[in-house]
């Protein structure tokens, strides 16, 4: 999308930022991420991530969910006005659904756990640089669960409440551990489709206004 | 049959409640010293721990022939004696140990052992401010009171000296309100202080439980298990396989309700999957979508993908394996798949019992179907479905976990 080309590299690497509290950590993905991208800066806090990123114009921020002084998401709200060219992408231990849809209703583009391999965090942080959304199996379960027909749940909006049959289907090859590529295989589509699928779903999660969102939203005190 | 006084005596004496009773109503008659006594007893007297059986309705037709003994013992006695401030006297007595009765009662032993939790040394105090029935207690507490200073106030107004009649009472009430105003300013904050004191006091324990907690957890668990990892540091499986062992659990316990393997699709699939983790050091990755009850079908099908989670830690030589499993209304579904080496159908499955048995012929069993997809150097996907019991699916009822 947004190509703030930096002179110096000719075959053009994404300038990377990380912030998350744990020192080790961070040593850990800029050794890992080394070979693929640019790790342009670093973070141990909400303030200093808020006047770095906003120095280094990175591409792409891997954020950590748990911070002290509000965490990724305050980050996420500093940021998102004034930078809406900074993409986002959440990088956390935590399994737990309302960090998960927390995040990304502030405007994360993606949620990917701390246990992901190099090559998939490079892949995922690559995609999320190009505007498109990266859900992990977890995510793609939970989106499935909070989106999930019932009968005792009003549909406000049902273009941003409800999925489509064919975002059900690629979150569910998501959930099995297919790669876009094995979900385009398996549904007979375009890798681009399957994109454009993950997009809309991430688009209605930050939207919609299902009550199991809210709810995990809530449950933290995050809306 | 009031509050049981008589009965109580009867029984401690050995002499029918009647004869309690009349001799009772008889002594009314002397100053209202029968009165005087059912008040005192009933104050002093220990209270019978309830017993199961439930006492019989007062009956207050009952009453009427005591009443009436009680009423001609005192009319005789008035004719006789004259109607003295003595005897006035006795009733205001008996009022005043009616009143100090519902005080006191209010604090009877088990009670009390209930407040000594609070503040050890002052029950009353604790009465006051402990949270649960600090209502009755202080409605109580006031008519109680109210007794006790009506019965005073009669009696000193009967043997003040002055005789000033109802006006010097009038005084004397205003100055003991005015007084007790004054006692209720100085005490009040001692009260408040106290109660807030208590409160705080209750936060900190649930705290220091909480702590309790978390620290047995960490040195049952997470120490216990790096000293672990630290003795096995040169064998990089077993390492891997503490950590996750480790991770598993403290995410469980952050994270997840506890839910019986027994009773819940997605605990016992998750069981399946931890177990599998821990014998193979592989990791599984588990989303469930949904849940349901555990039933024998739904239990043979958590089996089975149990049994093909083992074929791919054993055969597929990755060291992570996708498990997804979905609850819908009318199917579960459960899929293993790994990114491994693979194999031809064709070629392997007759030699492979785990496969034919274990899998599919297990969901044929339970009126399900198991399809597996492999291909060399393609990994391999193992899909069961089993339509769903009638009863008991409670689809997407519960977060993913």
């Amino acid at each position: 999308m947004t190509d703030p080309t930096p002179e110096s590299a000719q075959p053009r690497r994404l300038a990377v930022f990380l912030v998350d509290d744990h020192a080790m950590f961070r040593a850990g993905v800029r050794a890992e991420l080394g070979a693929h991208v640019e790790v342009v800066g670093e973070a141990s806090s909400v303030a200093e991530a808020i006047t770095r990123i906003a120095a280094t114009q990175p591409d792409v921020v891997l954020l950590d969910v748990h911070m002290p002084d509000g965490g990724g998401r305050a980050v996420l709200e500093a940021m998102r006005r004034s930078h809406p060219q900074v993409k986002f992408l959440a990088l956390s231990v935590s399994d737990a659904a309302e960090d998960v849809i927390g995040l990304i209703r502030a405007g994360a583009r993606g949620y990917v756990t701390k246990t992901i391999s190099p090559d998939e965090l490079a892949a995922a942080i690559r995609r999320v640089a190009e505007g498109d959304a990266v859900f992990s199996p977890r995510l793609a379960g939970f989106v499935l669960d909070a989106f999930a027909a019932r009968p005792d749940v009003p549909i406000a909006d049902p273009e941003l409440d409800q999925l489509t049959n064919r975002e059900r289907e690629v979150l569910r090859l998501l959930a099995r551990g297919y790669a876009y590529k094995e979900i385009a295989k398996e549904l007979y589509i375009s890798i681009k489709t399957v994109e454009t699928h993950v997009s809309n779903v991430l688009r209605k999660l930050q939207m919609s206004n299902r009550y199991e969102l809210s709810r995990w939203a809530a449950d933290r005190r995050l809306v | 049959m009031i509050a049981g006084v008589a009965s109580g005596l009867a029984r401690h004496l050995g002499v029918p409640v009647l004869a309690v009773r009349i001799a009772l109503v008889v002594l009314l008659g002397f100053n209202g010293l029968g009165l005087l006594l059912y008040a005192a007893f009933w104050a002093v007297l220990p209270q019978q721990a309830p017993t199961g059986d439930t006492p019989p309705r007062r009956d207050l037709a009952m009453l009427l022939p005591f009443a009436a003994i009680g009423i001609g013992v005192v009319l005789l006695q008035s004719l006789a004696f004259g109607d003295g401030p003595a005897g006035t006297v006795g009733w205001l007595i008996a009022v005043i140990a009616v009143g100090a009765g519902v005080i006191w009662h209010q604090s009877d032993p088990s009670r009390r052992g209930h407040w000594a939790d609070n503040a050890s040394q002052t029950p009353w105090l604790a009465a006051v401010v402990a949270e649960s029935d600090r209502r009755s207690f202080l409605f109580r507490f006031i008519g109680g009171g109210v007794l006790v200073a009506v019965g005073i106030i009669g009696v000193v107004a009967i043997y003040s000296p002055t005789r000033g009649g109802l006006t010097s009472v009038f005084n004397g009430v205003i100055f003991a309100l005015v007084g007790l105003l004054g006692v209720g300013v100085v005490v009040a904050p001692l009260l408040w202080r106290t109660f807030s004191q208590l409160r705080t006091e209750r936060e900190a324990r649930i705290r220091e439980q909480e702590r309790a907690e978390l620290a047995a957890m960490i040195h049952d668990q997470v120490l216990h298990t790096l000293a672990l990892i630290q003795r096995n540091s040169t064998d990089i499986k077993e390492v891997q396989r503490l950590a996750r062992g480790q991770e598993r659990s403290l995410r469980n316990w952050l994270y997840k309700p506890a839910a019986s393997p027994t009773e819940k699709f997605a605990a016992a699939l998750e069981q399946a999957a931890a177990e599998v983790e821990d014998t193979y050091a592989i990791t599984v990755e588990t989303v469930v979508v949904g849940d349901t009850e555990c039933d024998d079908r739904v239990a043979a099908l958590v089996a089975a993908a149990r049994e093909a989670l083992v074929n791919a830690a054993r055969h597929a030589g990755v060291d992570t394996v996708s498990l997804y499993a979905e609850v819908e209304a009318d199917e579960l579904s459960v899929f293993v798949r790994d990114r491994g080496a693979g194999f031809e159908m064709a070629g392997v499955e007759e030699s492979r019992h785990g496969v034919r048995g274990s899998i599919i012929g297990r969901m044929k069993r339970h009126g399900g179907r198991a399809d597996i997809r492999s291909a060399p150097g393609d990994g391999t996907e193992v899909r069961l479905t089993l339509p769903a019991s009638r009863e008991g699916v409670t689809a997407g009822k519960e977060t993913a976990r």
